[in-house]
């Protein structure tokens, strides 16, 4: 009985392995292919060629109205020099981003504190948090609209009340409150993706170290500021990148609120390249105010990927 | 050099998603342990994964609560108080070192939480490091150091504080085997040096018996028995204890309500056997040849029930054995430990038949 199975067996196994069966999910190369193709058509589809459009209105004399392609050379830039507005519009837009990412890195450590802390009830204000974000941006901005109405707004109720004020501030009709307005709303509106991209680098600490730190003496401060911060820091750096880049390039929270007014003190790049190249119809100036954009961004990427880098190193 | 003393601790663990459901099952990681550190003493709490040893160091150290009982460190209920205030200092598995400071820094960092001025905690830093032979690593980072070069700043930054009590974590289980016969015998030495009461939390037996002044068992959150390595390995106190300590373990054969125990190195041919003596017939099985020793599994009958077990025939034993043969083996009289079948626990010595 033995000898004849195990006189059976090989040839069985060998036969076995003689058809080898290689699917197509075998080969990575192919696999590789399949799955970037998706994003690859996406990216040349939605950005590569609007990006390459853009540069190629920039030189031109197209607009709504007569799209005809004429090449111009400069001219638009020239144009878009001269104007007053556009150089507001991107102090506006380093203003608005560089306020905004500040706060959003400081408000999102500390929500990340909150969303990792263990307590009763976590759930509910982990759900609060991520509301802003999960929000649709122009269902939020709008009811923003009515909190800060210059007849209605219950901000200025409440103020009126506690008197802290005699009249309305009419926040979105000065030039100061309007830009802290905007950066207020946007920053509210950011602030749950930093603490979420903070939260990640915070659970990626082990636990040893901040037990350690708690055992070798410090306090909650020193822990903050010289273990927790210092082993985040590239996890920030990408959150406060995320943060710039989505507010510099971001025209939804001035377009809805205030329509870049009043008299152009909340214009960003963004919107103002809208206003000019879709509303005003001279499409090749507002290719070429987008272009500012680019430059900036570029430096941006560079930023974040030199940052992951950092973290994978470590 | 404080004492270190738990009376009564228990600590439960909630099963978090059951306890949602209103089924809350809770889990006892400590079961009612009482157990203390003379000053200067190392102890060290030995037992399988799941046994609590390091919950039991992790309450001591202030990073649990414990449910019920009391921590006494140098006579004063430490409850409640954080780590920072316990005077004490850990040495953890992983180690645990900032990675995003040196070694000096590392250091000094209690040192800094403490208050303490500069050139002091230069001081401090520079005598530790001497002591540690890590001098000239103090600028280094620790992603550049090697397993033991860790573990000695590990200590350095546990040493600088001038702590009442150790506490190390299985620290050497991260080590190469190599290392980790050379970091032991550094450990050694370092805490006698220091004098420092100790806890030293293991799973590994060698660790156990080599390093503690004494050493407690722990199994399920209780404390099997306390005692030095000699008393733990000789006498000891359950089945537990015998078949968990040595290697290979203690070899148990029941007979009627006892189990009869006794440990490999004493179950040899019975030519070998000169003193007053049980013999029994051992059918030889099957042979390993470790580190000179030849360990011989096979059946004995006669004292009990049939049973395998095992034999440690030291080199100098030179009786010639085949797997399949039945050679007669002896093991002496004073060698023989007892235990209730049904507890586990030491009773008292019953007669065997086969003395001789």
């Amino acid at each position: 009985m033995t000898d004849v199975k195990t006189e059976a067996e090989p040839v069985e196994a060998g036969g076995r392995r003689e058809r080898p069966k290689v699917g197509l999910a075998d080969r990575d190369g192919f696999l590789a292919w399949v799955m970037l193709l998706p994003s690859v058509v996406y990216i040349i589809a939605l950005v590569g060629i609007p990006f390459l459009l853009a540069i190629a209105f920039a030189f031109s004399d197209v607009t709504t109205g007569d799209p005809s392609f004429d090449f111009v050379g400069f001219a638009n830039f020239g144009d878009v020099f001269d104007d007053r507005v556009f150089w507001r519009s991107l102090r506006n837009t380093l203003v608005f981003t560089v306020i905004s990412m500040l706060l959003i890195v400081v408000f999102g450590k500390i929500l990340a504190n909150i969303l990792v802390a263990d307590f009763r009830g976590k759930w509910f204000v982990r759900f609060l948090v991520l509301l802003p974000w999960t929000t649709p941006v122009a269902l939020s901005t709008v009811s923003w609209l009515w909190f800060l109405d210059s007849i209605f707004s219950p901000v200025d109720w409440v103020l009126r009340n506690v008197g802290l004020i005699d009249a309305n501030v009419v926040w979105l009709g000065q030039p100061g409150t309007a830009m802290a307005s905007v950066i207020a709303v946007h920053v509210w509106r950011l602030t749950p993706l930093a603490a979420v991209i903070v939260m990640a680098g915070l659970i990626a600490i082990p636990k040893d170290l901040d037990e350690a730190a708690r055992i070798d003496g410090a306090g909650f401060w020193r822990r903050m500021f010289e273990v927790t911060i210092p082993l985040t820091m590239p996890v920030i750096a990408v959150a406060a990148l995320f943060g710039a880049i989505l507010t510099f390039t971001d025209m939804t929270v001035p377009y809805v609120l205030t329509r870049g007014g009043p008299t152009h003190s909340t214009d960003v790049l963004a919107s103002w390249a809208y206003f000019r190249g879709i509303e005003g119809g001279d499409v090749g100036q507002g290719a070429a105010i987008a272009l500012f954009l680019f430059p900036l961004l570029l430096a941006a990427a560079v930023a974040i990927l030199r940052a992951v880098r950092r973290l994978e190193a470590r | 050099m404080e004492t270190v003393e738990v009376k009564g601790l228990v600590k439960a663990f909630d099963g978090h998603l059951r306890a949602r459901r209103g089924r809350s099952e809770r889990v006892l990681a400590l079961d009612g342990v009482d157990l203390a550190a003379e000053p200067g003493e190392y102890l060290v709490l030995l037992g399988p994964s799941g046994c609590g040893k390091t919950t039991l160091l992790r309450t001591i150290a202030g990073l649990e609560q414990p449910t019920e009982g009391e921590v006494l460190i140098g006579g004063h209920v430490v409850n409640g108080l954080p780590p920072r205030v316990r005077q004490i200092a850990m040495v953890f598995q992983s180690y645990a070192l900032y990675p995003h400071k040196t070694v000096l820094d590392n250091i000094v960092f209690p040192l800094r939480a403490e208050g303490m001025e500069r050139a002091e905690r230069e001081k401090k830093a520079a005598w530790a490091a001497e002591l540690l032979e890590i001098t000239p690593l103090l600028r280094r980072k620790p992603r550049q150091l090697s397993g033991g070069e860790r573990q000695r700043v590990a200590l350095a930054r546990a040493l600088v504080r001038d702590p009442a009590v150790f506490l190390l974590d299985e620290p050497l289980s991260n080590l190469d085997a190599k290392m980790r016969a050379t970091a032991r015998d550094e450990l050694k030495r370092f805490q006698e040096r220091v004098g420092t009461t100790t806890i030293y939390v293991t799973h590994d037996q060698a660790e156990a018996m080599g390093l503690g002044d004494r050493i407690a068992v722990l199994e399920h959150g209780r404390v099997r028995q306390v005692g030095t390595p000699q008393e733990v390995y000789d006498d000891p106190a359950d089945t537990f204890v015998a078949t968990f300590i040595g290697s290979p373990p203690m070899n148990l054969v029941k007979r009627d309500d006892r189990l009869v125990g006794f440990r490999p190195e004493h179950l040899l041919p019975a030519e070998n056997v000169t003193s007053e003596r049980v013999t029994m017939p051992l059918r030889v099985e099957r042979m390993e040849y470790l580190s000179g020793d030849r360990h011989v599994y096979g059946t004995v009958t006669g004292i009990g029930e049939e049973t395998r077990v095992i034999a440690r025939l030291p080199a100098t034993v030179a009786t010639p054995l085949a797997a399949g043969e039945t050679h007669e083996f002896a093991v002496p009289a004073d060698r023989f430990r007892f235990f209730d079948a049904a507890e586990g626990v030491r009773t008292a010595a019953v007669p065997i038949g086969g003395a001789s």
